[in-house]
């Protein structure tokens, strides 16, 4: 009896020690692997990848065939349809092709109906149409308006959509779990995995405080020694959720736009933080102006916990890479979302 | 110099891994022997050519001097010798004087017909240091990846390179090995206290014996570990925390190339709570 108590708790320990062996083992990568230096040598400014990781994003990254443009010749769309509020200044042609093209972008599986009333196109019953129109705008607005951000590159649909109605990388404002209030609340907004800010344990909702309102981002002292710097290590978790939800939308480490000896200091930072800075400034005027007011517009179901819209951050676009898509540009193919018609 | 007594009794020919009786002798208290001799060779080079390159470089403050890696670029081949070439015949100077010196003591200690505790500890740190120049950069394809040799430039290689894994406290290598240090810290200040209290008594008082030890510890958790024990355990947490650390480098690039953070996410999927 002993002997087989012995035995068997004997043998169950080490076939999980070996399972754990085997998890474990199997949870690291594995060389060769890539580097891109971005500094002077002996620095440590260096992006690591995992080319066979870099392969699956690559094929993700595929463009969808674009449909040969058209002449602006013959009658304009506005003239043709019923209902075209934005887009009325493109010939029917070139409507057609935008239309075909949005629905390979956004609804391949679903098709015209996905927003349309078959019945009456130009019908705005369903919130998908209305939304969409929004959208449209929203498009053009980046590719007019925050040129320091997505550059001659631009956006389109597809940059966030990859084929799908709703794009993958959404989010909503997370209250977390219940949690008590008043004087018998803990609650710090972290200490849970926060899938959010890289799995850390990190302040699990870094979105809503800087990426919907503009909580303040810096908190290092810019002086060796205290001098007024009031920001606490609280904020500074905050933050460095926010910058873990950047490096893992982005694909890249710190080093990508921080040199880690002075983080805050622009003139030691890369030129990516520039950049950095003003699509932050972008996805917020994004949130506020196009996304949070679609929320009167959106069913429950496409709601979030507390009631608010649907919102993008940079995992939105970048979808684990530096540059979405890998930099490939798909705007010079559709010059009416470059900017609003005049 | 003046020798002490009984010193001569101990030093005895012989013993010696290479060279035979060549180098066979003392300078001063110093034993010479083959591997005395490389190190000095390799000291005074690798020394001599970190001048010359601060001499190359833009500053004297010596906390500025720094002696860089080559590009990645370079991949595993040689670099031109101001282009971080100098950096690669230091390391090999270095990784020389390292050797040569674990060497000698392992000649001393067959001298004196002593195990090789000595130079298999002193080897461990020195595995760190090859960890940290030779094994990791072979395993991600370039030398570029060691760290400069220059007082602030190496620590701004650390600060980076653990942000490029975004986290480094979440390394699980880099927290069996955080925990060794600080339990080296326990360990020797527990051992250290031990001993003063007991061998150590006001002027007057009669000295207290290992017993005495022994039992405090009884007396305390029950169980002590022992003279000799204390020993073992000690240098035990020692090579441990070097181990590892040279472990939790190892793994960053070659078997991890994203945040430590996100290492985890095996845990979080184990089937029992997914």
């Amino acid at each position: 009896m002993n002997w087989g108590i012995k035995t068997s708790s004997g043998i169950v320990a080490i076939v999980a020690t070996i399972l754990l062996a085997i998890v474990i083992i199997g949870s690291f990568e594995r060389p060769p692997i890539e580097s891109v230096q971005r500094g002077y040598r002996g620095t440590g400014m260096v992006e690591n990848y995992n080319p066979r990781t870099i392969a699956t994003l690559a094929e993700a990254s595929k463009l969808p065939a674009t449909l040969p443009p058209l002449p602006a010749a013959g009658p304009k769309a506005s003239a043709i349809y019923k209902n075209v509020q934005i887009l009325g200044g493109l010939s029917v042609g070139q409507f057609t092709r935008l239309m075909a093209s949005i629905t390979t972008w956004v609804a391949p599986t679903q098709g015209c109906a996905y927003c349309h009333d078959t019945k009456n196109m130009a019908s705005d019953a369903l919130y998908t149409k209305v939304v969409s129109r929004r959208m449209i705008q929203m498009v053009q607005h980046i590719n007019a308006d925050w040129k320091p951000h997505v550059a001659e590159t631009g956006v389109t649909c597809f940059t966030c959509h990859r084929g799908q109605p709703v794009p993958s990388n959404i989010w909503f404002n997370n209250p977390g779990p219940a949690h008590a209030h008043g004087m018998a609340s803990t609650e710090t907004g972290m200490g849970l995995v926060a899938p959010a800010a890289g799995l850390t344990a990190l302040p699990y909702d870094p979105y809503t405080p800087f990426l919907e309102k503009d909580a303040v981002i810096r908190v290092q002292a810019t002086t060796a020694l205290p001098s007024g710097n009031l920001q606490s290590i609280k904020q500074t978790e905050w933050t460095y959720a926010l910058m873990m939800n950047f490096s893992t939308a982005l694909g890249v480490n710190c080093t990508y736009c921080h040199n880690s000896r002075e983080f805050g200091d622009w003139s030691q930072s890369t030129p990516q933080r520039v950049t950095a800075w003003h699509g932050i400034h972008m996805v917020r005027d994004l949130n506020n102006t196009y996304l949070n007011p679609l929320g009167k517009v959106f069913p429950a179901n496409r709601l979030g916990p507390t009631g608010d819209a649907p919102k993008v951050a940079c995992a939105t676009c970048h979808q684990g890479v530096y540059k979405p898509l890998f930099g490939q540009s798909m705007i010079k193919g559709f010059p009416e979302l470059a900017a609003a018609a005049p | 110099m003046s020798m002490l007594s009984f010193e001569q009794k101990y030093r005895v020919r012989g013993g010696t891994l290479v060279g035979g009786d060549l180098f066979d002798f003392w300078v001063g208290p110093f034993y010479v022997g083959f591997f005395g001799v490389t190190t000095l060779f390799f000291t005074v080079l690798g020394t001599a050519l970190i001048l010359y390159g601060a001499a190359l470089g833009p500053t004297w403050n010596v906390w500025r001097i720094s002696i860089a890696p080559p590009d990645i670029s370079y991949g595993l081949g040689f670099a031109p010798l101001q282009q971080g070439g100098l950096w690669q015949v230091i390391t090999v100077c270095a990784i020389g004087a390292f050797v040569s010196w674990a060497l000698r003591q392992a000649e001393i200690s067959r001298k004196l017909g002593m195990t090789y505790h000595i130079p298999f500890a002193y080897s461990v740190a020195v595995f760190a240091y090859i960890s940290l120049v030779v094994i990791r950069p072979l395993l991600m394809g370039a030398w570029g990846y060691g760290f400069p040799y220059g007082i602030m430039s190496h620590l701004d290689w650390v600060s980076n390179t653990g942000y490029q894994y975004l986290h480094f406290h979440y390394n699980p290598a880099h927290m069996i090995a955080v925990s060794f240090f600080f339990t080296n810290c326990l360990a020797l200040a527990m051992h250290g206290g031990l001993v003063l209290s007991a061998a150590n008594p006001p002027k007057g008082e009669v000295m207290k014996t290992g017993e005495h030890e022994n039992t405090f510890f009884r007396d305390t958790v029950g169980y002590s570990i022992g003279f000799l024990g204390v020993h073992r355990l000690g240098l035990f947490l020692a090579l441990s925390a070097a181990f590892w650390s040279a472990v939790c480098i190892i793994i960053s690039g070659p078997f991890w190339t994203r945040g430590w953070p996100e290492w985890w996410g095996w845990w979080l999927n184990l089937p029992i709570w997914k």
